[in-house]
């Protein structure tokens, strides 16, 4: 293993991931508990990131307390494609060698960490769901989930620089603490011709695969839901709440719902904040897809269903019922 | 000439089917066992306790490599009631030495390790594949078909070793479709303990000796039931295979069965403390020798449960099992040489299974089936009436001994009748061997 | 066309038990499987192969048990498999494991030839890192596909080949060169049941076995030693209990029911 000295790196760096001229919300909440550990480490937190037009972020990363940020600006970056992205970014990393980085875990940011890692020959941390200081060495502690959330380990790094991890969306809080940051603006000289990869295009929300895991409100419908023309009062109570709709595997067999949809141990693996399961019986193989979620809110009409074990809050009713009350309610008080 | 595909196919990779093997491996046949299971052995059930003579005689001391709970050194036999066990057995040094007489095994383990000699030895196993058909051809069974794509194979002759539902033995017309009489279930849990909790509870000085218990009697309410208890390494195997006939009479749901036998006063103690580690449930061949299928056709033989080769009197199958692969694939040798696998040929395979212990214990107790279900108060009148009388004559109460002799012989006359008593001893002296 | 697939055996998390009295897993009894996301990559493979001819090679790093993860490989329509196993992987963080398999797989393509598509699962279900795939493909300077959800087009003769990949919200197709790295999606093709001759050939096919003595793997990157991440501790979160039941008329239930989540749905900005 490559010996670093690590006294060498400094300040704790946060990724920003934008998206069509938007700073994706992760990488704030990454900026704000990054401002927290900084001070803990006796540094600054510093915002970096590569694109075709990025300088316009400072003004936000600026107001999410960011004391500098580092960017590279060259129009081959302007779509996130993962080479190009990696060496501009080790290229920033290795430069002004940052103690931590962090990067939020979205489809984005799990696709980009492991391949700069690699390249630093960093330690990397993925799906953190804390991140702590050690007080006896300034080791950053960072604990994350495994074996499906069955068993929490914490992961620290004790000779290697950057520490890198991968933060899910939602864990932390994004809190304003304006300043103005110093924009470092490098280059990293690459031509489209050096990039084998291509583009081909891009189509938004294709019914046939929908990535549930990006959603932080999901509202899940169970074979009590009845029959395929419900489906719309999970996906309109999904909208009111700015979620998405999902569906447990009996009601993907049913054929009402294809399997991108499906919620469980042989579909997607959830975390939001809010989980709300309408007539869904609380199988073993369900809630091993979702039990992680922040808010499980139960509605089913036998009280004995094994959901109840899990939920946080739990109704014995009709959710044919329920869902157009509550969606009908929830408009009333929501932003749209 | 139609090409083919192996020289034998076996279909079932238990006992029967990987004896076979090995016999038709070690001699150079090309040879494949179809498996329907994950692996040889993830299907099979027993109650647990298995015959070292059989397989020594194909894989010699085979039992200083295999996965082995315990060496069995004494064997109990009780009638039981709802209070009381009569209780018999033997046990002895002469079963404490090499090379031993049977032991107590987990069939996934241990089928895997004999799975394993089979395909060192050269067969091929395919698992996870279930053979649907057998393939004719003018009358002939020239291959199988299985459910895979692209899943017919070719061969000289088949071997049969499918088990006791036997889809292949059906098929070909060799047997019939069993009736609930002929068959049991028997449910099995594994019951942990620690290995010198089970050493002290079953008298035993080392976690290597074991003991096992065969238990019937008025209990079963008058079903023709089996229940046993096995000492594993560190766990118990505990059970009861009833008849499915039996069972559906009383009405009794057989896991319901076994969770009262696990109460009975005697049982309770034994198992005390211990964690359930497993439920297994499989049907037993239970009609003996009149049960017995053809063991042969044209270009296939029948061999282990798939021919209904069980001696529940001596709680022995995988022995049987093993003996008749083994004598199949002997048969396959010899008509190898002649290059016929006609009815005709294969038919020295049911010679040589009239010869060997198999059909000839099986022979023995042909008669009792039946006899027990005319009879069924055999396995409830007498067994109470051994365990009344000893407990009667155990009991000092002031009743003189005489008096004690007198009042058993007019139980037996008012519940009886001398002359049945008479009757039925002379029956089973005659139906039995 | 020679596709290389790295897979990883893995106990079945689904089945695996928490002791909440010690804080730790339950892992006896629990089935060892191919990580079902690996499955799909080797499906993937066999599929190309079966359409453009070639071989599907499969490496796996893991205990001797793992042969068993590879004769299903094989199974499944692998032709060569070759299990890494040596205790000095013991320990490995996802940049040792990288470095490993890296390493493991020149042996592969010295064996076999040289490879035009790695594949691996998107992740493993015990370690959910999703770091090992396109670690691989770093130290392979090859293009990375992550999330990949279709095999699009295959241009075997122009060594290109289209991908599309789940992002949130939606799909991308991608056009990269050959050799790539893919790591695949469950979603990406259903495992079909293999055709008999298939199994016949995995019975008759051996696992081959690596280990740092027959490849050129440098014991100083690998294990516990020389992995960057260490474990600091692992504990069992906490068990999730019945909560509270929400009861009252139609109306009184999704009043609660909303003051309950509005602290939540502030946090989210939806308030």
């Amino acid at each position: 293993m490559i010996k670093q000295d690590i006294t060498q790196y400094k300040n704790v760096w946060v990724f920003i991931e934008h998206n069509d001229g938007k700073i994706e919300r992760v990488s704030l909440e990454l900026l704000s508990k990054g401002a927290e550990l900084a001070k803990d480490l006796n540094c600054e937190v510093c915002a970096f990131t590569v694109g075709d037009k990025v300088e316009q972020f400072a003004k936000e990363v600026g107001e999410y307390g960011a004391k500098k940020f580092y960017i590279i600006e060259n129009p081959v970056l302007k779509e996130y494609r993962t080479e190009p992205w990696r060496d501009s970014i080790v290229y920033l990393i290795d430069k002004y060698k940052p103690e931590v980085a962090l990067i939020g875990a979205t489809t984005l940011g799990r696709d980009l960490a492991g391949t700069v890692a690699t390249k630093l020959s960093a330690g990397l941390t993925a799906d953190t769901t804390a991140l702590d200081v050690d007080p006896s060495n300034k080791n950053l502690l960072m604990t994350r989930p495994t074996f499906g959330g069955n068993l929490m380990a914490t992961i620290f790094c004790p000779d290697n620089r950057p520490q890198m991890s991968t933060v899910r969306p939602g864990v932390f809080k994004a809190v304003k603490n304006p300043t103005t940051p110093e924009v470092i603006k490098d280059k990293y000289e690459i031509t489209e011709d050096q990039i084998v990869k291509k583009i081909i295009e891009k189509v938004q929300t294709g019914e046939e695969k929908v990535n549930l895991s990006f959603y932080e409100v999901i509202v899940s419908g169970g074979k009590g839901i009845g029959k395929k023309e419900n489906l719309k009062l999970l996906e309109d109570l999904a909208n009111a709440l700015g979620g998405t709709w999902a569906v447990s595997r009996k009601v993907v067999q049913a054929g009402w719902a294809p399997q991108s949809r499906q919620v469980g141990q042989t579909g997607q693996t959830v975390h939001p904040k809010i989980y709300i399961a309408a007539g869904i019986s609380g199988a073993v193989q369900h809630v091993a897809g979702m039990k992680s979620s922040d808010i499980i809110i139960a509605i089913n009409t036998d009280p004995q269903a094994p959901i109840f074990e899990v939920a946080t809050y739990g109704i014995v009713g009709d959710c044919l019922q329920i869902l157009p009350k509550m969606t009908e309610m929830f408009k009333q008080k929501l932003v749209k | 000439m139609r090409k083919k595909d192996f020289d034998v196919i076996i279909v079932g990779a238990g006992p029967a089917g990987l004896a076979a093997g090995y016999v038709l491996a070690k001699a150079k046949v090309n040879v494949a066992i179809i498996e329907r299971g994950t692996f040889p052995g993830s299907k099979n059930v027993m109650g647990g306790i298995f015959y070292r003579k059989a397989l020594d005689d194909l894989i010699p001391e085979f039992y200083k490599e295999a996965p082995l709970e315990r060496h069995i050194i004494e064997q109990k036999m009780w009638f039981i009631s709802e209070d009381s066990v009569f209780s018999t057995g033997i046990k002895s040094e002469k079963f404490n030495k090499e090379p031993y007489n049977c032991f107590s095994v987990f069939r996934a383990k241990f089928d895997k390790w004999f799975a394993q000699k089979v395909q060192e030895a050269g067969a091929l196993i395919i698992n996870e594949t279930v053979v649907k058909d057998p393939i004719i051809e003018n009358g002939k069974v020239v291959g199988i078909r299985t459910d895979r794509p692209d899943g017919d194979l070719y061969c000289d002759c088949v071997i049969a070793a499918d088990g006791v539902n036997s889809f292949l033995a059906k098929s070909l017309g060799l047997r019939e479709k069993i009736t609930p009489n002929k068959v049991a279930v028997a449910v099995k849990e594994i019951i942990g303990l620690p290995e010198n909790v089970i050493n002290d509870r079953f008298g035993v000085s080392s976690d290597s000796d074991g003991v096992t218990i065969e238990i019937t009697g008025p209990y079963f309410e008058g079903m023709e039931s089996m229940g046993f208890i096995y000492t594993n390494k560190n766990s118990l195997s505990i059970g009861v295979g009833t008849i499915i006939e039996d069972l559906i009479e009383h009405k009794v749901n057989p896991n319901d069965l076994i969770e009262k036998f696990k109460t009975h006063p005697a049982i309770a103690p034994l198992i005390a403390g211990g964690e359930t580690k497993e439920y297994l449930a499989h049907m037993i061949p239970e009609g003996g020798y009149y049960t017995v299928p053809k063991l042969y056709t044209d270009g296939l033989m029948v061999a282990g449960d798939a021919a209904m080769l069980v001696n529940s009197v001596h709680r022995e199958g995988s022995n049987l099992a093993i003996e008749s692969g083994k004598l199949a694939a002997r048969t396959y040798l010899e008509a190898k040489d002649k290059n016929d696998f006609s009815a005709k040929a294969l038919s020295a395979y049911q010679a040589k299974m009239e010869e060997s212990f198999v059909l000839k214990d099986l022979k023995m107790y042909r008669n009792l089936p039946h006899l027990l279900e005319e009879k069924r108060y055999l396995l409830t009148k007498y067994p109470q009436l051994i365990i009344d009388s000893m407990y009667s004559i155990y009991n000092v109460d002031g009743v003189s001994k005489p008096d004690k002799i007198k009042n058993i012989k007019d139980k037996v006359k008012k519940e009886f009748g001398y002359w049945n008593l008479a009757k039925d001893m002379f029956t089973l002296w005659r139906k039995l061997g | 066309m020679h596709s290389l697939v790295f897979i990883k055996q893995v106990p079945d998390a689904a089945q695996v038990r928490v002791d909440y009295e010690t804080g730790t897993l339950i892992r006896e009894g629990v089935p060892a499987i191919i990580n079902p996301f690996d499955t799909h990559a080797i499906e993937a493979a066999v599929q190309i192969k079966d359409k453009f001819g070639g071989s599907v090679s499969v490496l796996c790093m893991g205990p001797p048990m793992a042969d068993e993860a590879l004769k299903k490989a094989l199974a499944m329509g692998a032709d060569n498999v070759f299990l890494l196993s040596d205790r000095v992987f013991a320990g490995s963080d996802t940049l040792a494991t990288s470095y490993a398999l890296w390493a493991g797989a020149q042996k592969v393509i010295q064996e076999v030839g040289p490879v035009d598509i790695f594949w691996a699962g998107k992740q493993a279900i015990d370690g959910d890192t999703a770091q090992t795939g396109p670690g691989i493909a770093t130290r392979f300077d090859v293009p990375l596909v992550t999330y990949a959800v279709e095999i699009k087009e295959v241009d075997p003769s122009a060594k290109k080949i289209q991908i599309v990949r789940l992002l949130e919200g939606g799909t991308e197709t991608v056009e990269v060169p050959m050799p790539c790295m893919i790591t695949t999606e469950e979603t990406l093709n259903h495992i079909r049941f293999a055709p008999l001759p298939y199994l016949i050939k995995a019975a008759k096919t051996p696992v081959v076995l690596l280990n740092s003595s027959n490849t050129t793997i440098d014991a100083s990157q690998c294990g516990l030693k020389n992995s960057p991440t260490k474990v600091k501790k692992a504990f069992t979160p906490p068990k999730r209990e019945r909560g509270e039941m929400i009861e009252g008329s139609l109306d009184e239930i999704i009043s609660v029911v909303y003051e309950k989540i509005e602290p939540m749905l502030k946090q989210l900005g939806r308030v």
